[in-house]
């Protein structure tokens, strides 16, 4: 069994409440922080816990903190992105659904820490049952003293909201989720200015996923040094996983970072192997953004080393042989599946999510789906997949915001690793010509 | 002061200058081609992506080159920094690309568009785009809406360059959103209708690089190359009243604010000028306006191909 830090109480009945939270050692990290503490030292322990952004880029938490801006009476902000909209990731739904005061803990002790005296959770307009059970959550801590004014004596005064989105995907680009929650159009600012400098209301503000933020507890709990030893390498701590697709047991999972990738498809711990007794033909392990990956390179990396559930490891080989562990999300394919078609269903998703601002992305997308759209409907020409291929790379990299490269990568892999499965579908008559 | 070399001349340039500025203060085919930038324009740019170059050295105190593409219009230079901008066969590869993006959906219907001539999409499409399209798909189609009596959008060839919503932001009052719904199918949207009573919405025309607003009292008057631009002021008390006139014969069939050698509105000028003072007599006229000489409508063109056919019309 790996270590769990952040849903090992989602079983227990009533872990929903505050009182059967706080009999299982909630809020423990903030009578620590807040009393015991000072915010530097805080961020100096997420620092050393090695913690990485679980949203999806991994970018090292505790540095992200100590790049705020902490200019003379300007607020501070620190706004939770609880968007989760990438296909294939419900990790963070889960979490705040089982446990609400996990978010609203790491919510505290973050928000002590960058100095914050309002924050936000962002949450997606799906998920507005989710938004009642934070508040729910947010009203009994406010009634208990771990918000509003002077929390547990200490002084500190923070009032925390939840914001429910309109459901879209854009608004959990960082930049665009703050355009939104100023009651703006979600669509991605241009940077710089970095959020850290010029965030929400032009306010230096911090945006963190829901799990990077729950992290905090145990990191605080524990300390930063334990926390760091637990995973491996840069890749430390726990992750939350979302596994779906054709195995035995979809859900959501806490690995320690590290698992091999095989032991997590196949031990009845996690996915229990791939369902109906079939093989598996490929997998994407991170979300519908980051390249999809055929099973000999899911399992091994292109030099034969076992892959690892960790950031290093799944993008061992870039994009030629790798992939990413981006946001978790991990959808299994198996031996029957028609990758073309799948594709198909995401490009669709991209062209429906682009906002529309830059021409590569707002035209590219549409383009994309149109020919993968005539591909798997048997009306493909023999210059489709060249011309596919064409079109993302001409996106990459060439956007405002990374929902271009997201768009991008899917279409280069499926062709980078099954091209063959493109060409089966476009009719002899064409590739005659 | 900051010192930048783009494709291979170097300049002096004031800190915070863009590199797109900085190439423009070297001039000629350096300055990379824009469509979303305007100078008039606060927060513009960023959109098209057609200006992007590409910096090889991020700056003297840190050379390492930056890891992508970068928009020239919103990207400030850095002591010592080089840029490819043609020099590039990356940045020539994708700009062309760009292009391609700009024109799947575009209804290229040049022929009976009033923009031909002056059109930004044009000359880019010219100079920087491949042969033929590969797009062979329907194009997107929108109704044409009115803005107002006197503006007309013609959705189809919008770019959405958003110089149209931050004029309407910045200039005008009562202006309630710019753009509805997202992606592919965004729309310079009706709420805009709402910035119509004001004196200065008529600069949406002419910040627009294409004929997606294009004014109403000029339309299908003339193709713009059979017309003559002459700077001309008068008194007025809402706007400097600079503006330059498009005659034909003793007639003017427009007025629009002076565009710079970039094609970008150099003051604004207020909707009376613009549509209510159409008479040679209401202007103190200046002299000829000076046009790019690689737009149809500049000087030589207009004496080559036009004036022939003019000297006939005025007998
Ligand atoms: C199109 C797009 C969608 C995104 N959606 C999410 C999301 O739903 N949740 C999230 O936490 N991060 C999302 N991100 C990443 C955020 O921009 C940002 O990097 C992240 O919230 C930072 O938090 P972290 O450092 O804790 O990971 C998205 C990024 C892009 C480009
Ligand atoms: S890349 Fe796509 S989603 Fe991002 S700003 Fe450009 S058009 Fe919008
Ligand atoms: S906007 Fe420009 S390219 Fe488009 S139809 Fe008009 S003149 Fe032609
Ligand atoms: S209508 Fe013209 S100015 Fe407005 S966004 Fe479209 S192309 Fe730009
Ligand atoms: S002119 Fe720079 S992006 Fe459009």
């Amino acid at each position: 069994m790996g270590k769990k830090l952040l849903i090992h109480n989602d079983k227990v009945p009533g872990i929903h409440t505050l009182e059967v939270y706080r009999q299982h050692g909630g809020y423990a990290s903030v009578e620590k922080a807040l009393k015991t503490m000072s915010p530097e030292a805080i961020v100096e322990e997420v620092k050393k816990s090695g913690l990485r952004g679980r949203g999806g880029a991994g970018f090292p938490t505790g540095m992200k903190w100590s790049f705020l801006a902490k200019p003379e009476g300007v607020a501070r902000y620190l706004v939770c992105n609880a968007d989760e909209s990438e296909p294939g990731t419900f990790k963070d739904r889960y979490l705040m659904e089982k446990i609400p005061h996990a978010l609203v803990e790491g919510m505290i002790t973050s928000s002590f820490a960058l100095g914050a005296k309002t924050s936000y959770i962002y949450i997606r307009g799906e998920y507005f049952y989710v938004a009642r059970i934070l508040e729910a959550a947010i009203a009994e801590a406010y009634a208990a003293g771990f918000l509003g004014k002077n929390i547990l004596g200490t002084g500190y005064d923070l009032d925390l909201y939840v914001q429910v989105g309109a459901g879209a995907y854009i608004c959990g680009e960082e930049t665009a989720l703050l355009e939104s929650l100023e009651g703006k159009r979600g669509n991605p600012r241009i940077k710089p200015p970095f959020p850290a400098i010029a965030g929400l209301y032009g306010c230096p503000t911090v945006v963190n996923n829901v799990e990077t933020i729950a992290a905090v507890v145990p990191i605080i709990n524990m300390g930063g040094e334990e926390y760091a030893k637990i995973g491996i390498g840069r890749s430390t701590g726990t992750k939350l996983i979302s596994a779906s697709g054709h195995i035995n047991k979809p859900g959501v999972y806490e690995i320690e970072l590290g698992l091999p990738v095989e032991e997590f498809i196949y031990s009845d711990e996690y996915c229990g192997g791939i369902w109906k007794n079939k093989k598996m033909k490929a997998c994407i392990p991170g979300g519908s953004s980051v390249p999809i990956l055929p099973t000999e390179l899911l399992l091994k990396t292109a030099a034969g080393e076992p892959r690892l559930m960790s950031y290093e490891s799944l993008s061992d080989g870039g994009f030629a042989t790798g992939s990413m562990l981006g946001s978790g999300g991990f959808i299994v394919f198996d031996e029957d599946t028609n990758i073309a078609e799948n594709l198909y269903t995401f490009t669709r998703f991209y062209h429906h999510e682009s906002c529309g601002q830059c021409s590569p992305c707002r035209e590219g997308t549409g383009w994309m789906e149109k020919i993968a759209h005539r591909i798997v409907h048997g009306h493909g020409k023999a210059s489709d997949i060249d011309l596919l291929w064409d079109i993302q790379k001409r996106i990459e990299g060439n956007t405002i915001c990374p929902l271009g490269d997201a768009a991008a990568w899917p279409v280069a892999s499926a062709i980078r690793h099954f091209r063959a499965e493109f060409e089966a579908m476009i009719p002899k008559t064409e590739l005659a010509h | 002061m900051a010192k930048v070399t783009i494709d291979g001349q170097t300049v002096e340039v004031p800190d915070g200058t863009t590199i797109l500025q900085a190439a423009r203060m070297i001039g000629g085919d350096v300055a990379p081609p824009t469509m979303c930038y305007h100078s008039k324009l606060k927060t513009s740019g960023g959109y098209c992506r057609t200006c992007i170059v590409k910096v090889s050295k991020g700056s003297d105190k840190d050379p390492r080159p930056m890891p992508k593409l970068v928009a020239s219009c919103r990207t400030t230079v850095m002591d010592g920094m080089e840029v490819q901008n043609n020099t590039s066969p990356e940045v020539v590869d994708a700009r062309k690309g760009v292009v391609e993006f700009l024109l799947i959906n575009h209804p290229l219907d040049c022929p009976v568009c009033d923009q031909a001539g002056e059109c930004h999409l044009q000359d880019l499409g010219y100079k920087n785009g491949g042969e033929g399209t590969r797009f062979d798909f329907e194009r997107r189609t929108f109704e044409r809406k009115d803005i107002g009596d006197k503006i007309q959008l013609h959705m189809n060839r919008c770019i959405l360059c958003y110089r149209c919503v931050k004029t309407a932001d910045q200039i005008c009052d009562g202006r309630v959103h710019g753009v509805m719904n997202r992606g592919d199918v965004s729309e310079i949207s009706t709420y805009i209708e709402k910035a119509i009573d004001n004196d200065f919405s008529g600069n949406m025309i002419d910040v627009c690089p294409v004929g997606a607003l294009t004014d109403k009292t000029f339309r299908f008057k003339s193709r713009v190359w059979f017309t003559k631009p002459m700077d001309a002021h008068r008194d007025c008390k809402k706007c400097s009243g600079k503006v330059t006139l498009w005659e034909k014969g003793d007639e003017v069939l427009r007025v629009t604010g002076r565009k710079d050698q970039w094609g970008e509105v150099e003051e604004w000028i207020c909707n009376d000028c613009r549509f209510d003072h159409k008479k040679i007599t209401d202007w103190v006229i200046e002299g000829p306006r000076k046009i790019d000489h690689k737009s149809v409508i500049s000087q030589n063109h207009y004496m080559k191909l036009a004036q022939p056919h003019y000297k006939k019309l005025d007998k």
